[in-house]
């Protein structure tokens, strides 16, 4: 036997060797119960002597630190030295594609007072008011962060102070403790109004913000910060705009002023947006505009940039960054031209007439239509069956002896009626929501409204009722439920100029690496195509250069350019109007006029801008829309400068 | 009909236990409120896990103890498993191995081998009431040792040390000689310098901090700095609920879960420290009174060794924070934030209950 086990047997005879278990097995047994039950009361008995002793030492150590040393802890926490202290990212730029400046951060002095430090706020603040301006919207801001519950945070009571009320401040900071003056970054838009629907605006960080943070697991990386963004690229690039914070541990004295630098952590700035919008032609675009409301939208059609992006009337996104005043807030929500609404994705209208080239290639696509095949217009299409109804072409008469080509030129309903019902609204659905009609287009901002491209089972599912043939006749010219976005006219008119291939939409083109330089690239690779027959194409696309020619019904603005442009005209209906009733621009509301559309896109044999405009109330799409397309696309493709000429509301050859 | 009903929930539920529990619950939620910068969100979740966890006390309460007493060796047999599994399997996390994927979930088996090694040591006593050798501890010893050493690899000392101290209880409670204990006891004093370079680096750092906090006072000893300031500038009735500076001036880590004390002490002072010091030995006197009466070896053991597991919980988290103790990740039962540990203590306080008031139907 090993001696190992040796040892153990001598261990184990001697636990044996306990005279109590001395015996017979039975009774050894039994004993040994008791024994152990004896033994294990006595080591219970000792487990408590140990637990109270150990108990009684940290009560020993608490009276130590709590009683005996209390005035020392007292005093390190009162004058507490090392505090963590933030340190805010600078925000990332937005950069047009040209390298143009459309927001950036400055930095400026602000007032601020830590609560926790101060005993009595109001009569400090009254004094502060001596020395510095307060205004009354400056005290009830303050109060509202007060109420937001951050006591033990540094808070403003003024921002932007001018170099005077610093020094000012400065030589009686000794009357104010727990109050500083801290440098702290803005946010600013140099351009103002224009492009602020894309650019969008960062407003301060709201409770329900926090929340959100706390939900997602990013409060900590908004320790320290204020703002972040709320609507537009400001508000959908957020994770990259914003950099990670940073920390500096700093040792302070009693009134909480640094005295020297610990440690550091720096921060990382925000990644830049350098985007495929082109500023000055989304100037452009807005002046041509004028007082009109409405919206423009410039893609590029090889890539899916966004070239511009007007929604009119815009507003001042400087308002909103350091919380917009009520009075402001006020006059832009009530008013009826609404312009916090980004009418580009947000607002939906009928295509009208737009719409007929995208029917023109369901017809021809789909066997409805030859190329050759020739109705006669009197000015109206018959529906027959009960209760027939007459549709009216827009020209009174009619066009007389109508193809598919020169229905696009000339925009005849007539033909598109005909087209529709032959079609069926489902074969409609279905080929025309290829071009993106009836839903989001997936832009790179928020607030994209879908747009209604219907169907049999839309309407049953809506109104849980039938659709009706007659529904369907007014689709086919782009009104009935027909509703869309200048958004997806504008794409739809890119997929047409791109041969069917379909890029998803974007603003931003690359997001820069603050630290790297690196470019990442937003999308590139084209997200679906549709199978389109290359004479089909080629033959709506040649009449929608027809258009512009003369006799088109936007020849007026595609007069005497020196590069080959497509477009198409619309005119979408506001109010319905009675079988026998003649619309009179002169006799109805302007809020009841028609809406002006154009979609366009140039040079026709390959095309490098697709849009769509859209003019609110602005009468016919040759006369009020075409002509600011035309004023893009010289600038764009020409680099030139539109003319400074009375408004384009000259009659040219009276459309749709 | 309702009378029924609560008679029935109430049926194996200890009264001393739960109202001691709830007192507990209580202090922890008002506490966690002020802790948590008052984020109702949070007690809201603790409010929930704790819902949750009370639930499973009460089914622990209901299991009676020969069922536990045949799952614990399976248990733990699984719970070894696992945790070989993790040793070559495991997910890293934080630079541990602790995660084992399991299809939909991953779990933390070294938390569960928190309950199954000392179930299977009482299990294993059992079977050899009255006839006990020293073999069969060296047994025990072993089925304790392998466990912790692989736990000790993963590496979490703090988790390994807690088991070691569970399964040590069992053994002790048992019968184990006191000469041996003595030697142990000398034993490990005497190899301490030969354990030294054994440990991780920010395991000796540890050590270091405790006996001198000042050493590295943004490191680690900044939680101990922190903490004792807490403590200290709390006095006798505390700065007040909600009113504690040093929590909300962002200058104790952790204040949620592992240094929750801290809030509360700075709050409620050396006053508050005695009631919940009181409210903490009401519980384990009454652990032990039911160890006491415990009418099988197994479930004397089991109790006993709750109950002194407890116990040590309770003192290495108020030792740590009171700066005695080095900083190791122990939640003070109860009172911090967190499900897991909620779960695990309220579920042996239910077997705690399950032994005592299935005591007289077993008792022949």
């Amino acid at each position: 036997m090993p001696s190992r086990f040796r040892i153990f047997r001598r261990l184990a005879s001697h636990y044996d060797r306990d005279p109590i278990v001395l015996g017979s097995g039975r009774r050894a047994e039994l004993r040994d119960h008791q024994k152990e039950l004896q033994s294990f009361h006595l080591r219970l008995a000792v487990s408590a002597g140990v637990v109270l002793a150990v108990f009684i030492l940290l009560l020993i150590r608490f009276f130590y630190l709590q009683v005996v040393r209390h005035d020392y802890y007292h005093t390190l926490a009162e004058a507490n030295r090392i505090s963590i202290v933030p340190i805010i990212p600078n925000r990332g730029l937005i950069l047009d594609r040209n390298g143009a400046v459309l927001a950036h951060n400055y930095a400026a002095y602000t007032l601020e007072i830590t609560p926790a430090k101060v005993a009595q706020i109001d009569p400090v603040i009254n004094e502060l008011a001596a020395i510095v301006d307060i205004a009354p919207k400056d005290r009830k801001r303050f109060r509202k962060l007060l109420e937001e519950g951050h006591e033990f945070a540094s808070l403003p009571i003024r921002t932007r102070l001018n170099d005077v009320e610093v020094a000012r401040f400065a030589a009686n900071k000794y009357r104010f403790p727990g109050v500083d003056i801290r440098a702290r970054l803005f946010r600013h838009y140099p351009s103002g109004e224009a492009a602020s629907h894309v650019i969008g605006y960062i407003g301060r960080l709201t409770q329900a913000d926090v929340d959100n943070l706390e939900k997602k697991g990013l409060a900590a990386n908004y320790t320290g910060s204020d703002f972040m963004g709320k609507v537009g690229l400001e508000g959908k690039y957020e994770s990259d705009l914003h950099g990670t914070t940073g920390f500096e541990e700093v040792e302070t004295d009693a009134n909480g002023r640094a005295v020297r630098t610990l440690r550091s952590t720096l921060p990382v700035s925000g990644n830049n947006l350098l985007l495929s919008l082109d500023a000055r032609l989304q100037e452009i675009a807005e002046r041509a505009f004028g007082d009109r409301r409405g919206s423009l939208i410039a893609l590029e059609p090889s890539t899916g940039g966004v070239l511009a992006l007007v929604s009119r009337p815009g507003f001042d996104p400087n308002l909103f960054v350091d919380g917009i005043d009520p009075s402001n807030w006020e006059v832009l929500n009530n008013s009826p031209d609404h312009p916090l609404n980004n009418r580009a994705l947000q607002g939906v209208y009928p295509p009208g007439s737009t719409f007929k080239p995208f029917m023109a290639l369901a017809a021809l696509e789909l066997g409805k239509r030859t190329p050759h095949h020739s109705i006669f217009d009197p000015g109206y299409f018959f529906l027959g069956g009960a209760g027939g109804h007459r549709y009216r072409d827009w020209k009174a008469g009619g066009h007389g002896t109508v193809d598919l080509h020169k229905s696009i030129v000339i925009s005849c309903d007539t033909y598109y009626y005909g087209v529709a019902q032959d079609l069926g609204i489902d074969n409609i659905h279905q080929f025309i929501g290829k071009f993106g009609f009836g839903k989001r287009t997936g832009i790179d901002i928020e607030g994209e409204s879908g747009g209604l491209l219907p169907s049999q089972e839309w309407k049953s599912r809506r109104f849980q009722q039938k659709w009706f043939t007659g529904d369907t006749i007014s689709v086919g010219i782009g009104q009935g439920y027909n509703l869309a976005t200048p958004l997806q006219l504008a794409q739809a008119t890119s997929i047409l100029a791109n041969n069917g291939t379909i890029f998803r939409p974007h603003i931003v083109r690359h997001v820069q690496d603050s630290q790297t330089n690196q470019l990442r690239s937003i999308e590139v690779q084209p997200v679906g195509s549709i199978t389109l027959r290359a004479e089909n194409l080629q033959l709506v696309r040649d009449a929608m250069v027809d258009v512009t020619k003369p006799g088109g019904t936007a020849a007026q603005a595609g007069a005497g350019t020196p590069y080959r442009f497509a477009g198409k005209t619309g005119t979408a209906q506001v109010i319905g109007m009675k079988q026998n009733e003649k619309y009179d621009e002169r006799r109805v509301l302007e809020r009841h006029r028609d809406h002006a559309l154009f979609i366009a896109y140039a040079p026709a044999e390959a095309p490098t801008i697709a849009l769509a405009v859209l003019v609110e109330n602005g009468g016919h799409g040759g006369s009020a829309a075409a002509p600011i397309a035309r004023q893009v696309l010289d600038y764009y493709l020409l680099g030139k400068e539109p003319e400074v000429k009375p408004d384009a509301a000259e009659e040219s050859l009276e459309s749709d | 009909m309702i009378n029924r009903i609560l008679l029935f929930l109430a049926r194996h539920i200890d009264r001393h236990l739960l109202a001691a529990m709830a007192a507990l619950l209580v202090v922890g939620m008002i506490t966690l409120y002020s802790a948590s910068g008052e984020s109702v969100a949070r007690v809201g979740g603790q409010l929930v896990n704790t819902v949750a966890a009370l639930g499973l006390m009460w089914i622990a309460a209901n299991i009676p103890p020969h069922y536990l007493q045949r799952l614990a060796l399976p248990v733990y047999l699984l719970g070894l498993s696992l945790l070989i599994g993790v040793h070559f399997f495991g997910e890293v996390v934080n630079g541990a191995r602790r995660w084992l994927h399991i299809g939909v979930t991953r779990i933390q088996p070294s938390e569960m081998m928190k309950v199954a090694v000392p179930l299977a040591l009482a299990w294993y006593f059992d079977r050899y009431e009255a006839v006990l050798k020293l073999r069969n501890f060296a047994v025990a010893a072993l089925m304790m040792l392998v466990p912790v050493g692989l736990i000790v690899k993963q590496p979490d000392l703090g988790t390994a040390l807690l088991i070691s101290a569970a399964g040590f209880y069992v053994i002790f409670l048992a019968g184990l000689s006191w000469k041996i204990i003595t030697g142990l006891i000398v034993a490990g004093l005497a190899s301490l310098p030969l354990l030294w370079p054994l440990l991780h680096e920010y395991q000796r750092q540890r050590v270091l901090t405790l006996l001198d906090p000042s050493q590295d006072p943004l490191g680690a000893g900044y939680h101990t700095i922190q903490a004792t300031i807490a403590l200290g500038s709390g006095g006798f009735f505390g700065k007040g609920w909600l009113n504690g500076t040093q929590a909300h001036l962002d200058f104790l880590p952790e204040r949620s879960t592992d240094f929750i004390f801290a809030v509360f002490s700075e709050e409620f002072g050396l006053f508050g420290n005695l009631v919940l010091v009181t409210l903490f030995l009401f519980v384990i006197g009454r652990g032990m009174f039911i160890s006491f009466n415990a009418s099988t070896l197994f479930t004397r053991l089991v109790a006993g060794a709750i109950t002194l597991t407890f116990f040590t919980y309770v003192f290495v988290n108020m030792g740590m924070v009171a700066g005695i103790l080095p900083v190791v990740g122990v939640p003070l039962p109860l009172i911090s934030y967190g499900g897991t540990s909620l779960v695990s203590i309220l579920f042996c306080i239910g077997i705690l209950m399950s032994i005592h008031t299935h005591k007289r139907l077993v008792k022949s």
